[in-house]
């Protein structure tokens, strides 16, 4: 599992993902107690933890979805949501936050597709709007990509009639489609029955695979086990404990992940 | 609900329960109605020769045409000023919401009938219109009662009036979009004019679409006000006008009511067919026809997760070979 460290090998130096302090806090509800940790370039990260532990928050943090109350965090070095200049930092403007979006996919627990668009329109939407790309190149390459999770003969459906496990493999298709070099997946099978669970994790398999950077909110400790290079367990806005997932899910070493576990697993 | 054992059960036969009551109030309501028509055909003060003489006189069809335009002009403009407001009054910024909750509040809270007195009354209280900076000497200027005719302040007035109403069914239309919506395509990166496009008033026109409708029809009415303006060239107006030199009001009232249904007709039908074009994907449960080989459920695709190394990349669901499959899977 670890052989993953060895992608990017150009590139080792900057992270994918850099996180120093993250804090957020809702009023006077803090919710990340200063999150501290590092993604390294097609590294699969699963974010494992009790409701409420603030793991969601961390994952909209990182595409600025939320606006952090203190910290660092910065994506293949680029610091997010603000631009850095004589030591000062500058809020960004939305175009330039829309542009830091691009390069990060997101997938949600409620798939968040646009219903009033066909499986294809919503896969070309992005590429089509915010790249401004051909209309006949886009539609292509959403075609590949629907094969590529198994719809192909679902293009022209509306995400009405497709099922929660194919509506979420056309979000991820969706999400790819505007070529990311991050996936985010908030606790994407949550929200499945558990007989279309399994769809869903295979094309993120897949995509674990073909070296695509992730982080992944999840209840899943299977997948993690299988998939993912390091497994993060939060609480309570903390990281409480990291490590390879084989390790951390075989001899948590603290109390909370060790009671957490055993109500899972 | 026992679904095999249904299927061998016989159909049950059994008499009819009869509604002797729902008979006789039909057939008593049948005969009003028919005793009311047949009355009204043979009543001398309904005049329907002076009816039929008056429905397609020039003046009355010209004074439909009139009412038509009113209609459209002051609902595009209401249209369009209700999204504005709309979209300010969820603004972040509070003087822009203030702004917007203010004209609202004048507006709704004030009869059209007055607020159509007043545009008509502008120039006593506006008697030209200045462009240029303030305090100083204006660029441009115009002598109010030349530059807006009782034409454009009917419209006017309408517009800003109906404007407030149609604020708040955009407001509501865009509220009932999930929030989801908008943070997918934010996601996406999309800006925030685009996720609005493309994204959210499409979405919200489901729900902004019936009370528009009904909007409109009502539009279509009140434009019978605007003699308040006062501007007479309109259906009702007209027909009264008509009905003075003739002495006769009740065949002209009869004609105007015509024409009033006439067009509400082709309004109710043209929202039937907007509603269905805005209900993609949301109002059918049906799947396209083009695509017969729709399930109703996504379980041929479902694959089951094997534990263990030498999973494919690409899980290609057994696909039944319905028309229209591109023959693109499993080509990563």
């Amino acid at each position: 599992m670890s052989a993953t460290t060895v992608r990017g090998a150009a590139s080792v130096e900057v992270p994918m993902v850099l996180a120093e302090q993250v804090t957020k806090s809702f009023g006077s509800n803090e919710v990340l107690k200063g999150i501290t940790l590092e993604v390294k370039r097609g590294e699969v990260m699963c974010l494992v933890g009790p409701s409420g532990s603030g793991k969601s928050t961390f994952l909209r943090c990182i595409n600025h979805l939320e606006v952090l109350s203190a910290g660092r965090l910065s994506v293949d070095g680029e610091l997010i949501g603000y631009r850095e200049a004589n030591g000062k930092l500058y809020e960004m403007a939305p175009k330039e936050a829309s542009k830091q979006r691009r390069d990060i996919g997101m997938v949600f627990q409620r798939f968040n597709l646009f219903p009033h668009m066909t499986a294809l329109q919503n896969v070309m939407e992005a590429p089509l709007r915010v790249k401004g790309l051909p209309k006949a190149k886009v539609e292509s390459s959403a075609r590949e990509l629907l094969a590529r999770v198994g719809l192909a003969d679902r293009a022209d459906y509306y995400p009405a009639h497709l099922s929660g496990g194919q509506q979420q493999r056309v979000a991820i298709a969706r999400a790819l489609a505007m070529e990311p070099k991050l996936m985010l997946f908030d606790e994407p099978t949550s929200a499945l029955d558990p007989e279309l669970v399994g769809e869903v994790l295979d094309v993120m398999k897949g995509l674990a695979k073909e070296g695509m950077t992730m982080i992944v909110v999840t209840h899943e400790m299977g997948f993690a086990r299988e998939v993912a290079d390091s497994l993060v367990f939060m609480d309570a806005g903390v990281v409480v404990e990291s490590g390879l997932p084989s390790e951390v899910l075989a001899n948590p070493r603290h109390a909370r992940t060790q009671a957490f576990l055993s109500k899972v697993l | 609900m026992n679904g095999e054992s249904a299927a061998t059960s016989e159909p049950i036969k059994a008499i009819r329960l009869r509604h002797p009551w729902r008979v006789v109030f039909a057939v008593l309501l049948v005969a009003i109605f028919a005793l009311f028509v047949i009355d009204a055909a043979f009543r001398p003060a309904y005049d329907w020769p002076a009816v039929g003489k008056y429905l397609f006189d020039r003046r009355i069809s010209m004074a439909a045409v009139v009412t038509i335009q009113l209609t459209v002009f002051s609902m595009v403009i209401a249209i369009i000023l209700g999204v504005i407001l709309a979209v300010m009054r969820l603004s972040p910024n509070p003087v822009v919401k203030s702004v917007a909750w203010f004209y609202l509040w004048i507006f709704r809270g004030t009869p059209v009938y007055v607020q159509l007195t007043i545009w008509g009354l502008i120039s006593l209280i506006y008697t030209s219109i200045d462009i240029g900076i303030p305090f100083m000497d204006p660029w441009v200027s115009f002598q109010t009662n030349a530059a807006l005719n009782t034409f454009t302040l009917a419209i006017i007035g309408l517009a800003l009036n109906e404007a407030a109403y149609m604020a708040e069914i955009v407001r509501a239309g865009l509220l009932s979009v999930d929030k989801g919506q908008e943070e997918a395509s934010i996601a996406l990166g999309m800006s925030w004019s685009q996720t609005m496009t493309r994204v959210i008033l499409p979405q919200s026109m489901r729900v902004i679409i019936p009370p528009t409708g009904n909007e409109v029809i009502s539009m279509l009415k009140t434009t019978s006000l605007v003699t308040a303006v006062p501007f007479s060239l309109e259906l009702f107006t007209r027909s009264r006008d008509i009905s003075a030199e003739t002495f006769n009001p009740i065949p002209l009232l009869i004609v105007a009511s015509i024409w009033y249904l006439f067009f509400t007709s082709i309004l109710m039908v043209g929202q039937y067919f907007l509603e269905k074009r805005f209900s993609r994907g949301v109002g059918d449960r049906q799947p396209t026809k083009s695509d017969p080989a729709a399930p109703t459920t996504g379980a041929i695709t479902g694959v089951v997760p094997v534990v263990g190394s030498g999973q494919p990349t690409v899980v290609v669901p057994p696909t039944t070979d319905a028309p229209g499959t591109t023959g693109h899977e499993g080509t990563r």
